[in-house]
This record gives structure tokens, sequence and C-alpha cells, in this order.
């Protein structure tokens, strides 16, 4: 029985094993000298995961009872996760060599976290989903805690924790609420206990749940963790926070309240729906006053978050297909563009000053334009990429009848357009000042390209990711 | 009122009051105290509840080592607490208005609760007397539980490398223990004798 349930398993059980001997191998071997070539073997090893999941068997398989489920969404999702952090992997190598920061255990702890996020997607049961969500946060803890000589880097490794911790701490008290409720803890049980309408308990239970998964989405009103986080942490920490972690929340918070609230949608629709306008309104207004790209970035993801949640809000198998869309184009545009501040030092010292930028497209015009793009694509300017992830989770708003909240988010990224053209401004049209240096080994460089590349063609056909994503979502929502 | 009842009512108080006490006593080495108060209590209701391996298990693994280890940092860090409370202070009364509102919504939901009329269907069967409480547990940990018991492994493996990535130094101006070079040593070749003459130096 434990057999069978262990080949579903497999693509996880694959990736962890491989952590343990990697750790090994780093520990008896040669050590930090082996970080390069274990980052290049973790990178590749979940691309091939990746497309091994991609092109594995379809269908909704469950093991342990239906406490873990690998469906059509689980996949989409896992994907994406592991190509995001194989992508992440790979740029980071450089900045964190020449930092003398690039520990052996990096990639492990990647890949663990990566092992974390899987689980996550596939949870199918209270107690799977919170293993998988602490596997995932206790290794980016760590990893955000990397440069530990640095007050900046230990301080928002210490608070991400503390706050991480209260966010568990929540869920697990909205799961002990929604067990008592329920006397199950499988997604199946709770779903058909709720069946006629949800009482005041699961409701609190429902609440609180939402409350951990917004925290680790970082949607506002639980976002405050964010923008420290993202300044303190070493730039490659950050781009990984803010790309795998990311999906993979949104995955569970879409998982929980479809299949194990999904008879109740109008007891969530409202909450998710105020997360998603508070977060969009937030992120765009917050970070105007921003002069630091990290934390600029950090409230660009929490809008971000905010529009992905309006597809969530929405309730609808359109609604999810449409946050998975908005979900792969974000990753890939937050790829390239910390592809871009990676790579921003001078006299080799790292530089997160958006003044620094003025006139940069004089010295390089095929990187500025590269990051143009990104920034467009960022913002919604029509013809780009991140313009058709926006139009599909305001469509998505409309047609689940929440026509307030798709107008609430055309004003939010109206506003939030501001602080993504004024990079551009900068760039193009600011006054010469001292120059910002951006050295780029062929991979970063080949990441940021690609990322571009992509928000600039994928316009055709999303590269036929619409498909996908609506076969995922239709194994979600019934 | 039995007797178990009253025990009951005497753990579950005094959990309560150690689990209060360890976040308002004013000396962090009493909390710690306060919390292995709350530990026992625990264990007790475990006991009670017939689930007495576990009761074993919190008070070996928890108040043996856990709240030991605590004690150790508490007394090792030098942390001004006087400071921090005067910081917490000053949110003192927002804190106490929104906890205040809090417990009145949760008391509230308690007010009215009522479980499922299916839950009693979905709560998991305890396997019958005949077997051992910690056989039971071994039965389902590998089987049935297999992939949440490996998955916490995971996470206290990223715990221990997360413990030694941020705090192991590789000193490299100390002398180090070399096992093998002392095992290997030869004896005839580690010391000379003289053969001092008296009187006279070397």
């Amino acid at each position: 029985m434990v057999a069978a349930d262990l080949q579903i398993l497999l693509p996880e059980i694959v990736l962890s094993v491989y952590a343990m001997i990697a750790l090994l191998a780093g520990v008896y071997t040669v050590k930090d000298r082996a970080a390069p070539m274990l980052v290049w073997a973790t990178a590749a090893l979940m691309a091939l995961l990746a497309f091994w999941i991609a092109t594995g068997p379809s269908g909704t398989e469950a093991a342990f009872d239906g406490a873990f489920v690998s469906d059509g969404f689980a996949r989409f999702s896992k994907v994406v996760i592991l190509l995001a952090a194989a992508a992440v992997l790979l740029i980071s190598q450089d900045y964190m060599a020449r930092r003398d920061i690039l520990r052996f255990e990096y990639p492990i702890l990647v890949g663990l976290a990566v092992v974390g996020m899987m689980v996550m997607v596939s949870a199918g049961d209270l107690i799977v989903l919170y293993m998988g969500l602490e596997l995932q946060s206790l290794a980016l803890y760590v990893v955000a805690t990397l440069r530990r000589d640095s007050v900046r880097s230990t301080e928002a490794g210490l608070k991400y924790f503390i706050l991480g911790a209260l966010s568990s701490g929540l869920l697990l008290y909205g799961a002990s609420l929604t067990y008592g409720y329920a006397g199950t803890t499988l997604f199946t049980g709770i779903v058909a206990a709720a069946e006629d309408g949800v009482s005041l308990g699961l409701l609190f239970g429902l609440v609180f749940l939402i409350t951990g998964f917004a925290f680790k989405v970082s949607a506002a009103p639980f976002h405050m963790w964010t923008p420290d986080v993202y300044e303190g942490a070493p730039t490659p920490v950050t781009a990984f926070l803010a790309t795998a972690p990311k999906m993979a929340a949104m995955a569970l918070f879409a998982r929980v309240v479809h299949d194990a609230f999904g008879g109740v949608v109008g007891d969530w629709q409202q909450i998710v729906a105020f997360l998603s306008v508070v977060s969009m309104f937030l992120g765009a207004i917050a970070a105007i006053g921003q002069r630091n790209i990290k934390r600029l970035m950090a409230y660009s993801s929490i809008a971000h978050m905010g529009f992905a949640l309006m597809g969530l809000a929405a309730g609808t198998a359109f609604g999810v297909q449409a946050m998975l869309v908005y979900m792969a184009i974000y990753v890939t545009m937050n790829v390239g563009t910390f592809a871009f501040i990676l790579s921003m030092e001078r006299d080799g010292k790292p530089v997160t000053e958006i003044d620094a930028l003025q006139m940069y497209s004089t010295r390089e015009p095929l990187k500025a334009l590269a990051m143009l793009i990104l920034m467009f694509s960022l913002a919604g300017v029509p013809p780009l990429v991140g313009f058709f992830g926006k139009l599909y989770v305001l469509r998505a708003a409309y047609e689940g009848g929440l026509a307030w909240l798709a107008v609430a988010g055309v004003i939010a990224s109206v506003i939030g357009a501001f602080y993504y053209l004024r990079i551009v401004y900068f760039m193009y049209f600011g006054e010469e000042r001292e120059a910002v240096e951006t050295r780029m080994p062929p991979v970063v460089w080949g990441a940021l390209m690609a990322s571009a590349g992509i928000m600039l063609f994928g316009v055709v056909n999303l590269f036929g990711i619409e498909p996908l994503a609506a076969a995922a979502a239709a194994t979600l929502v019934d | 009122m039995s007797p178990a009842v009253l025990i009951f009512y005497l753990f579950a108080v005094s959990v309560l009051t150690g689990g209060l006490m360890t976040v308002l006593s004013r000396n962090p080495v009493h909390s710690v105290l306060w919390l292995i108060l709350a530990f026992l209590s625990a264990a007790g209701l475990f006991v009670l509840m017939g689930a007495e391996f576990v009761a074993m298990l919190l008070i070996i693994v928890y108040v043996g080592a856990v709240a030991v280890l605590f004690l150790f940092v508490v007394m090792m860090l030098d942390i001004d607490f006087a400071a921090l409370k005067a910081e917490m202070a000053r949110y003192m009364p927002l804190a106490l208005l929104i906890g205040v509102v809090i417990l009145m919504q949760l008391a509230l939901v308690f007010g009215v609760w009522e479980t499922d009329a299916g839950a009693g269907a979905r709560l998991a069967v305890p396997m019958d007397g005949s077997v051992q409480n910690t056989a039971a547990l071994g039965l389902v940990l590998y089987d049935r539980y297999f992939l949440l018991f490996q998955l916490a492994g995971l996470i206290l493996l990223v715990a221990m490398i997360g413990a030694i990535v941020l705090t192991l130094r590789h000193r490299s101006d100390i002398k180090r223990q070399d096992v093998l070079a002392q095992m290997y040593r030869d004896p005839a070749k580690a010391m000379e004798l003289k053969d001092v003459k008296p009187g006279q130096g070397l």
C-alpha cells in the first residue's frame, strides 16, 4: 500500500534524496568549493523534474487516503515552481560567489524549500499542508540570513522568522478550529462538513486559515515583513522569495479555498476580495516613496499578489485559470528584473538605489531596453504580456460578478504604473550622475534577455500557457 | 464529581496558570520554570486521556531536554528584559484593546459551538483495547502517517543545517585535534630520554 503511494510522490522523493546526498557529498569533500557545481546540479535536477512532471501521466492520483493529491493543478504549479527555483539558482551563483556567501548549503536549502513547496501545492490534508509550509518557510528563514555578518541580513531573517512563526500559529489555530468542527483534517471531509452552510466555528477556522495564507503570500494587511525582508536579504535570496514561494503559497491558497471550502464560495469570496483590493492599493501607493529598488520590488510584489488574489476572488474555474496565468507571468517577469538588480554595482559593491540608474540607457542600450520592456510589462502596459495577465484577472473578476473589484484593479494599476515608469524615465531621460555598472555573466544576461523576450514575443499566444492553465484549473474546481 | 474529573480540572487549571505566568513573570528564568509546570500538567492531561506514551515523551523530551536548553539559553544570553518591557508598555493599550476584542469574538464562537453532525463518523477510530498504546502508534506511524513522519524528519534536517550554516565558523588560527595523527604517532620517536648528570645542565 505504501509502495503505491510513494510512486505518486516520486518527484518529491527524488529531490529530497538528492538534497541529502548532496549534503553528505559537500560535507565530506571540498565543502564550499563544491558550491558552484552543486548549484548547477540542483538547477539541472529541478529542470529535469519539471520536464518529468510536465510530460508525466495526466489524471488525478491521491496518495495516503487523499492526504497528498497529484492533479493537473498541482502539476502546473510544480512545474512553475521548479523552473523558477532553477532559474533563480543559476542567476544567483555569480553574485554570491563574488560576495563570498556562496555556501554549499545554499543550493541544498533551496532544494529542500522546493520540496516543501511541492508538498504544499499537493496537500489534501491540513497536516500535510502545514508540514510542507514549515519545510518551505524554515529553509527560507535560513537563506534570508545567509549573510550572517551583516546586521541587515540577520535582522531580515529574524523578522521573517518571528512573523512567519506568528502566521503559522494563526494558521494552526484555524486548522484546529476547522478540525474541531469537521472531525477530520482531510479536505474531502471538510468540504462534506461544509456542505450545508458554514457554522460560526468553521467560519472562524476559515478566517484564521486565510490570515495565515495572506501572511505567506504577503497580501495587505499582512504584508509588514515584506519590504524589510526583501531589503535585508541577499539579493539572490530576495529574487527567490519573490518567485517560487509566492507561486507555492498562492497555489496553496487556491487549493484550500476550492478543495476544502469549495461549497461555500460566498463566505471566503468577500475576504479574498478585501485582501485583493487592499493589497493592490497599498502596493501601488506605498511604493511611490521608495528609493531602494529592492523595497520597491517588495511593494510591487504586494500589488501583484493583490491582482492574483482578484482572480481567486472570482471563485470560478476561470478565476483560478487567470490566477495561474498571472502567477506564471509574474514569476517570469521577476526572474528577469532580479537578474538585472543582481548585477547593479559600483566599484564592486552592490547598489540598490534607483537614482543610480540615471541615464543608464546611454551606456548600455540593450540592457536598458530589456529593463524597459520588463518595467512596462510589470506595469501592465498594453502590448506586453504583463498586460494580458492583468486583463485575465480583471475579466475573471468581472465575470465572477465582482465588477467593482475589477474597476478598483484598473485604478490601482494606473497608480502603480507611476513608479515603474519612473525607473524607465531615469534610465532614458534622467540627469547624468555617477554611473552604475552592470557586469553580467552570460547566464544572468541570458535570463534578463529571455525574460524580456518572453514579455515581448509572448503576446502571440502566451506560449500556449492558457489551455494548460485552463486544464489545471478545471481539475481543481470540479 | 468523580476523581477523574477533579484531577482533570486540577491539571487544566495548572496548565493555564503555567502558560499565563510564562508570559507574565518578570524574571525569564521563572518564565521557563512556569513553562515546565505547563508541560508537566499537559502530560498529566495526556495520562488522563489514556495516552501514556505521549505523556512520557512530553516529560522526557520537553521537560528533560527542551526546557533545560531554554534555561541555559536564557541564562547565557544577557538580554535586558526591562528595556524590552518598557518598549512593549508603549503599545500595551492598543494591544489590550485588540486582545479584548478578539477574546470577545472567540467567546462568541465558543458560546454557540457545535460540531458538524457528520463529524463523529469522520473521526479516526481508535484501535481496540488489545493493542498497546505504543504499539498502536508504531502501526500507523510508518504506514498511514508515513508521509508526515518523513516530512517532519526533513524539517528537522533543515533546522540542523540552518543552525550549522548560521553559527559554525571554521577558524584557521587555532590548534585542532587530529585524531589520526595522534593514533599513528610513534611513541619511540615522541620521547627522548636524556641522562642528566647531577650538578650539570643539559
